[in-house]
């Protein structure tokens, strides 16, 4: 992979997350944000990368390190979402 | 990379199931931003998470399975303990918390990546794609980690007001980031322009780099006062998303730039119209409160 297929994709997702927010009801933005978070875990891909095929120790202790992190970020994320999104619908009827 | 259980299957595989998490995403971010789907959205996007996860432990080599499997569990399990056991009106600081642990592992990502290929038991070099994305991905992501810690301990009632105020705090910011640009560029030129050899194994500049960057991350958030936080959240947010795009062009992973940019791009739209719904604009929110006015 190029670096200039890198930039295609990086500048394309970069409108569609533009595009995608529009009109959002003010008590969607904490939901939102939290889900938008815990695709910010996605990280984690990278980390299982690192950390399973570490060359170095220094490199996948790094890695275990990593795979923690983002894997509060992504379970922890999207369980935290849910139960916003939970409430909100008891409350929004 | 050498290839893993599903090492006979064409590359195409892989590229085909992230682009499937992609889809997902982007449904799942298009339904959040609606009252009736959210709930839907919100299970889309994580049904592309396991997706990606998967696709990504079974088609790559794994050298220690047991140390991935021990990582995955610890932190899925302080996950599941942290959202279950906090009350419903600690959840914004919360969401904080893990995005700062996400911005941190791009960090902690990019310095392994460079670590293993600085290594002389690997063939690879450190070119410039990789040295300049590192460094990239190194400082938002490490300000992004303790940015958050600082936000996520205000809102928390943990952390008070800064004893530093004003064009202090404001010219120590600038020299923390300056440093960390500086120990960046330094990565860049000592493998490129100077062609030397990196310090040590472990990459000193690097780490200079995200100690420089973490500081700034602190004094950046240090200052603001608690009702702005979700507004600063949501910009940490947006940079958690930029660091693992970035984290993308260091590993050459297509789903990290994807789903990094997005939330980068979405994040950052979220961030205006929030500062918009409190009648302030983002730099007022930022920098407003270290000029000395009470308002």
């Amino acid at each position: 992979m190029s670096l200039v297929t890198n930039l295609t994709l990086f500048v394309l997702a970069a409108f569609l997350g533009y595009e995608i927010i529009t009109q959002i009801p003010t008590n969607l933005h904490t939901p939102l944000m939290s889900g938008a978070n815990a695709i910010s875990g996605i990280t984690l891909l990278g980390s299982v990368l690192v950390a399973g095929s570490g060359e170095t120790t220094l490199a996948t202790v790094l890695g275990f390190l990593a795979v923690v992190m983002a894997t509060i970020n992504v379970v922890g994320g999207y369980l935290v979402s849910h139960f916003m999104l939970a409430e909100f619908n008891r409350g929004g009827r | 990379m050498a290839d893993g259980v599903l090492g006979s299957l064409p590359p195409a595989a892989i590229e085909l199931a992230y682009l499937a998490a992609a889809i997902l995403f982007i449904q799942g971010l298009r339904d959040m931003t609606h009252p009736r789907t959210a709930e839907r959205g919100n299970k889309l996007s994580s049904g592309g998470m396991v997706l990606a996860v998967l696709a990504t432990v079974l088609y790559f080599e794994i050298l220690s399975p047991l140390l991935l499997a021990a990582a995955l569990l610890i932190g899925g399990s302080i996950g599941v303990w942290l959202a279950v056991s906090v009350e419903t009106t600690e959840m914004p600081q919360l969401v904080g918390l893990f995005n700062g642990f996400g911005g941190g592992a791009s960090a902690v990502v990019a310095g392994a990546e460079l670590i293993d290929t600085v290594d002389p038991a690997t063939t690879a070099t450190l070119t410039a794609d990789l040295t300049v994305s590192a460094a990239i991905a190194g400082i938002i992501g490490s300000a992004t980690l303790f940015g958050s810690l600082v936000a996520a301990g205000k809102l928390h009632g943990l952390v008070g007001d800064p004893p530093i105020s004003g064009t202090a705090g404001q010219v120590l910011q600038g020299l923390f980031l300056v440093g960390a640009v500086v120990a960046g560029a330094f990565l860049v030129v000592q493998t490129g322009p100077l062609g030397g050899e990196p310090l040590s194994a472990w990459l000193p500049s690097y780490w200079v780099l995200v100690a420089g960057a973490s500081l700034f991350g602190i004094i950046l958030v240090y200052p603001i006062g608690g009702a702005d936080m979700p507004v600063v959240i949501a910009l940490l947010n947006s940079m958690s998303g930029l660091a693992a795009a970035t984290t993308g062009f260091v590993l050459n992973n297509t789903a990290l730039i994807v789903a990094g940019t997005l939330v980068g791009a979405a994040g950052l739209i979220l961030t205006f119209i929030m500062c918009e719904s409190m009648n302030r604009p983002l730099l007022d929110v930022l920098f407003g409160s270290m000029g000395g006015d009470s308002g």
